[in-house]
């Protein structure tokens, strides 16, 4: 099997199982007063500083969450509630219809469902938000109740400039919130230095449990809760914590960016050898996003395991299908709640058409990829395109 | 073989996939998102392709570890089966809307599509009988669906499996629920499935607006009445005409004329049909020597009846043995050759383009 779809979920980290397994084995509520409470809240609260450490975070800015969608819905709807809540003004959200969908669809919800006026940012062609675009967008910032840009692109990989976003927001009193679900542990990522109110990150994209994820929030940040209940995560997130997904969490998030400078060189000589492989079998294959090299904010601008490559005339779908039948999973864009694929929403946001949105496909590397799995996309890669070309765009 | 089985969330073809693994094949599942509102919601037996019923779908194929996707397939299902059916009911005909989606969609843009990928043949969960090219009725004579397969032609047969033509769909059930499958009990679907609700009239009200005309009595050809479009009425209909005639007999439709947009109506001695003529016929095999005595079915699940098939400027004369009434253009003729052993054969088919009372055949 070679798998190539770490940016859906990436292998746990051997140290992170055994961690969790032990803890699992444990009993004990964190907000128990007595020994065995103690010594779970002991085990989250060592966590929630490692993982603080690892993130240029305070301990006191993290918020445990079950995930990535929970962190960027309690940001997104808490920050516009709370700041509209001070200013009944401030209703406009500016947002990147890049996105992830658990972004844009609470962005659409309060749109549809509690008076929120959404200004959608300009998009480059790369995926990237400009600092002129967010800005021009921003406006005053008087009306501005919250706004939202990724950290990196869950599709195609595009890293903006966070630091330079959150410092024109900084200049009008909004606040910023970024999810950087992709970008933690494949580029630098340093909450407090960036500038962002609010980050958004999770387990089981960088080798920890899937349903654990953090937001991290600053402590000036007011931010309305989603869950109301015991007060656990400063009154802001209520609900028993988990100690053992929190652990492993935190294993992850130290272990991953720990490690994070040698497996992205790696990963981005990989991923550099599997697109030349393919362009030299399939020349008019397109990269989407920005280039391999691009560079940003002193940092890589295109995460280092990402390669999103569009096959004119082929469907992403046959493609996927017939990889799969070879052994080889990788994804396409989203599908619908029936599984029906539909046109990706980045691409779309980037400008690129219909055809070209719909004939892509995203290999992401991580860190179990191997050159065998390199190899192993380069042996079939020629045949399967002509064959799913043959197939045809739409079946027409 | 490399094999695809069109999953529609139901029983039928949940247990068609499962053979064809059993069988040794190796099959792909595919779930034909048909529905233009891809987040419809129905109920259980109703449509075939709300969210619900690809996660049936889904959950078969997970229990069988067979690979699983979902094909977007509603624009040509639009343009090929809905727009069609519209059109036809527009033009006073009465179109049977799943042989033209076996025609179109499930044996030709799947099947082409699988072809292209790889695959040797589509699997579907129709109770019908397929061996050797020879397509014949189920062994299940309630269920059997050889009508709205009627229409396939031999290069399409070739590359067609029925895993459950042998079986009757009590034993469908029964394989269901043996394997553990969740739609084991899933009500059979029988509205159109574009129609969730079953209100054709109604759906053809909201897609064709009014389109008013009179209604003329045969037997005076005086107006009696008026309705909102020919589509509310089919030949042989006779409730909700919505008109009173002086004598108070029983009135039925005994045509529609879209043009003028009338609708004609008569008492039951004159709905008694003798002879169809078709538009072209399509056939199963090599084209039959005509004459020929054959059966002919006239709707899903109607009776076969015996007749004579002749030749007819490019069309077909199908001269029946026994009255018949409701007989409405646009319906599929579906020839059979009976056969008692081995179930009765389709020979081919072709779209009804008039029907004539028996007293007209005989001048003739």
């Amino acid at each position: 099997m070679t798998y190539l779809d770490h940016a859906a979920t990436t292998p746990m980290l051997p140290e992170v199982l055994a961690t969790m397994t032990e803890q699992l084995g444990r009993v004990g509520n964190a907000s128990s007063l007595h020994a065995s409470g103690r010594a779970a809240r002991r085990s989250a609260e060592q966590s929630r500083e490692r993982l603080a450490e690892a993130l240029g975070a305070r301990p006191s800015e993290v918020v445990f969450t079950g995930g990535g969608t929970e962190s960027d819905n309690l940001a997104v709807k808490g920050l516009f509630w709370a700041r509209r809540q001070a200013d009944s003004r401030r209703r406009r959200i500016v947002v990147s219809p890049a996105e992830h969908h658990a972004v844009l669809d609470s962005v659409e919800w309060l749109a549809k469902h509690d008076g929120a006026d959404v200004t959608w940012l300009r998009v480059e062609p790369t995926g990237r938000i400009t600092p002129d675009a967010f800005a021009e967008a921003l406006g005053d910032g008087s009306d501005v109740a919250v706004a939202s840009v990724m950290w990196a692109n869950n599709e195609i990989g595009t890293v903006t400039d966070i630091a330079a976003l959150a410092a024109l927001a900084r200049e009008v009193g909004v606040p910023l919130h970024t999810d950087a679900v992709q970008a933690v542990g494949q580029v630098p990522v340093d909450f407090g230095a960036s500038g962002a109110d609010a980050l958004t990150m999770t387990g089981h994209k960088l080798g920890g449990p899937m349903g654990a994820g953090a937001l991290l929030l600053r402590r000036d940040a007011e931010c309305t809760p989603l869950l109301h209940g015991g007060g656990q995560e400063r009154d802001v997130r209520s609900g028993t914590l988990d100690v053992a997904a929190i652990v492993g969490l935190a294993v992850a998030t130290v272990a991953s960016v720990n490690s994070r400078e040698e497996r992205a060189a790696r990963l981005a000589d990989l991923r550099g050898r599997l697109v030349a492989g393919v362009v030299a079998q399939v020349p008019d294959v397109q990269l989407n996003g920005a280039p391999l090299d691009d560079r940003i904010g002193g940092g890589p601008g295109r995460l280092p395991g990402n390669a999103h490559l569009s096959f004119p005339g082929a469907e992403g779908d046959a493609l996927l299908m017939l990889l799969d039948a070879r052994g080889i999973e990788c994804s396409t864009g989203s599908a619908c709640s029936a599984g029906v694929a539909r046109p990706s929403h980045v691409l779309l946001a980037t400008g690129a058409d219909t055809d070209r949105a719909r004939s892509s496909l995203r290999f992401s590397l991580g860190h179990t990829s191997t050159d065998d799995d390199v190899d192993a996309v380069l042996e079939v890669i020629g045949p399967v395109v002509e064959r799913a070309r043959r197939a045809g765009m739409n079946q027409r | 073989m490399r094999v695809l089985a069109a999953m529609s969330g139901g029983v039928d073809s949940a247990v068609a996939a499962a053979l064809a693994v059993d069988a040794g094949h190796d099959v792909t599942g595919v779930h034909l998102a048909l529905s233009p509102d891809r987040q419809m919601l129905r109920s259980g037996a109703r449509g075939c392709c709300s969210v619900e019923d690809a996660h049936d779908a889904r959950r078969v194929a997970d229990e069988l570890g067979i690979p699983f996707y979902v094909w977007d397939l509603a624009d040509r299902f639009r343009e090929d089966v809905v727009d069609d059916f519209v059109a036809e009911y527009a033009a006073g005909r009465t179109p049977n809307p799943c042989l033209r989606c076996n025609e179109k969609i499930k044996f030709s843009a799947v099947l082409d599509r699988a072809q292209a990928l790889g695959f040797d043949a589509v699997v579907t969960g129709h109770h019908a009988r397929l061996h050797e090219g020879e397509l014949r009725r189920s062994v299940d004579a309630g269920k059997d669906q050889s009508y709205v397969l009627g229409v396939l032609r031999p290069d399409q047969l070739a590359s067609a499996m029925f895993p459950l033509g042998s079986i009757t769909k009590d034993r469908v059930r029964e394989i269901a629920a043996e394997r553990g499958f969740a739609v084991a009990g899933k009500p059979d679907s029988h509205d159109i499935c574009f129609i969730p609700d079953g209100d054709t009239r109604g759906f053809l009200a909201r897609t064709l607006g009014s389109r008013p005309g009179p209604v003329v009595d045969a037997a005076t050809g005086a107006t009696v009445g008026q309705h909102d479009g020919t589509y509310g009425f089919t030949v042989g209909q006779r409730k909700g005409l919505g008109v009173s005639v002086g004598d108070q007999r029983p009135r039925y439709v005994l045509g529609i004329e879209p043009v003028t947009r009338t609708v004609t109506i008569g008492t039951q001695d004159l709905t008694g049909i003798g002879e169809v003529r078709t538009g072209v016929p399509t056939w199963t095999g090599p084209a039959p020597a005509l004459p020929l005595a054959a059966h002919v079915q006239l709707r899903a699940h109607g009776t076969p009846v015996p007749c004579e098939v002749l030749a007819d400027d490019g069309g077909l004369r199908i001269v029946l043995a026994e009255e018949q009434r409701g007989v409405a253009p646009g319906q599929s003729a579906v020839l059979y050759e009976p056969d008692p052993a081995r179930g009765d054969r389709v020979l081919g088919q072709a779209a009804v383009q008039t029907a004539r009372e028996r007293n007209e055949t005989v001048r003739h």
